[in-house]
């Protein structure tokens, strides 16, 4: 649920659980996006024999 | 046939008894979803739940196997967070076993809602005044923590990790896994505790209800406590069995007697506190409600004050005990029994804070309502089982699982 649907109500319950669920999701999120992308960069490196 | 994917220098099974093993666990698997399809199709009337049991065996075994898998947790806090290095030798057997129960939890969970394609009203349209939703919100995402500390471990194997993109997908996330421990360690704390706050806010029912403190029933903390304590010990039991199916020694005795020291002593304060907790509601909680503590364990067939013995007494102080002494401990024969004795600990605990708290009366007029699974509930229970040994096969035979396998093993 986000806060721009019908059901959305700005108390703390809300806040709390929901606002929970999407900081956990984000980090999830954006480490496994930063392992992705290093990855890929690392990889076209190692492609291209620069290995620094 | 498959040894380009073998970890190097180790040895595995013939290829031929690899597959027995598959297909006989794989059998039991089959004979599993046939009857979780069953139930899909034809309803929850394939099960033996009634108006007394919303909950059932179903819930028992998720409560037991997240506690179970409580080991992965605890055990990445302490390698990750608390910095024991040793740990790192046993680590990915407690990813992979707590990722084999959190995924039998969350299929269990599938069956027991009736009507999976609805399984994300829970978080779309959540009920934020549930500790439910809190137990689903934090069991979804810690699932997905044991599978990011997984694929780490997939791409490892020699035939993926030629690739060199995977190779370094897998390097960066263990980089980073210290992060990724710690949110799994944070979820996990509210899930578990979550499981035992359900039991201890039915103030309807005074065999579980429980005062507390702030909006957190005493059993909010005892079962974050207990998967602490007791997860480890199924790591190591399991870790065991492995050795002894497979006849390696797979880890170094130093490593299993410092994860069953710590958990030991988790163990040992675990028991104190849900002693005091257990005096104090036999002696003040349930009187206050009209009870007194024999009308929970008398005028029934099954639930007697033995229950009550074998999860404090055989199934905690016994192994506390063994697991907190250096003799117990560095002797395999009595810490293995310690390990049996917690896992069973644990899973009876688990098992009185949802079907006997079901089954106890609760007005004047009521009696005590038994309860028997049908077959259905029972054959979905095991599927998990049979799918962990499946699991736990493969990922044995082509990952590396164990650190120390090729010092302990020498190929000659």
């Amino acid at each position: 649920m986000f806060p721009f649907n019908f059901e959305w109500i700005w108390d703390m319950p809300h806040m709390v659980f929901m606002g929970g669920l999407w900081y956990a999701l984000g980090i999830l999120g954006v480490g496994m996006t930063y392992c992705i992308i290093k990855a890929a960069v690392n990889a076209g490196n190692h492609a291209t024999g620069n290995h620094d | 046939m498959d040894s380009a994917f073998i970890p190097n220098g180790v040895r595995r099974c013939a290829p031929g008894k690899f597959l027995v093993v598959l297909a006989v666990a794989g059998a039991v698997l089959l004979w599993g979803v046939y009857a979780m399809l069953l139930c899909w199709f034809k309803g929850l009337n394939q099960t033996n739940m009634n108006n007394n049991y919303g909950f059932a065996l179903w819930i028992w075994a998720d409560l037991a196997v997240i506690a179970l898998g409580g080991g992965a947790f605890f055990t990445g806090f302490l390698r990750y967070i608390i910095g024991k290095d040793e740990l790192k030798n046993i680590v990915n057997y407690a990813v992979l076993i707590g990722f084999i129960c959190y995924s039998s939890a969350l299929l269990i969970l599938a069956i027991d809602i009736g009507q999976p394609l609805r399984g994300w009203f829970i978080f779309w349209h959540a009920n934020v005044h549930s500790m439910l939703t809190e137990v689903a919100f934090c069991l979804s995402c810690y699932f997905g923590v044991l599978t990011i500390e997984y694929i780490p471990l997939i791409l490892e194997n020699r035939g993926i990790d030629r690739v060199p993109f995977l190779h370094h997908l897998g390097h960066n996330m263990h980089d980073i896994m210290a992060v990724f421990a710690a949110t799994g360690a944070f979820l996990s704390f509210f899930h578990q505790g979550s499981l035992g706050g359900v039991a201890g806010v039915l103030f309807g029912r005074p065999f579980s209800f429980r005062e507390g403190f702030f909006i957190w029933p005493w059993t909010f903390f005892l079962f974050t406590w207990s998967a602490a304590a007791y997860g480890p010990c199924f790591t190591l039991l399991i870790t065991r069995i492995t050795e002894a199916v497979t006849g390696k020694k797979l880890v170094k005795d130093n490593v299993v007697e410092l994860l069953a020291k710590i958990s030991g002593w988790m163990m040992a304060t675990y028991i104190i506190a849900k002693i005091v907790d257990t005096l104090y509601w036999a002696n003040v909680t349930a009187p206050s409600k009209g009870f007194t503590l024999m009308d929970f364990y008398s005028h029934n067939a099954f639930y007697g004050v033995w229950i009550l013995i074998l999860e404090i007494v055989i199934g905690g102080i016994i192994p506390a005990a063994i697991l907190i002494t250096d003799k117990g401990r560095k002797s395999p024969a009595a810490r293995t029994t310690a390990f049996v004795l917690a896992v069973i600990g644990v899973c009876v605990n688990r098992w009185v804070m949802v079907l006997q708290v079901m089954a106890a009366p609760v007005m004047t007029f009521d009696k005590w309502a038994l309860y028997y699974p049908s077959w259905q509930e029972v054959a979905t229970t095991i599927l998990p089982v049979a799918y962990g040994v499946i699991l736990i096969a493969i990922s044995y035979r082509y990952l590396p699982i164990f650190p120390q396998e090729p010092e302990l093993n020498p190929i000659d």
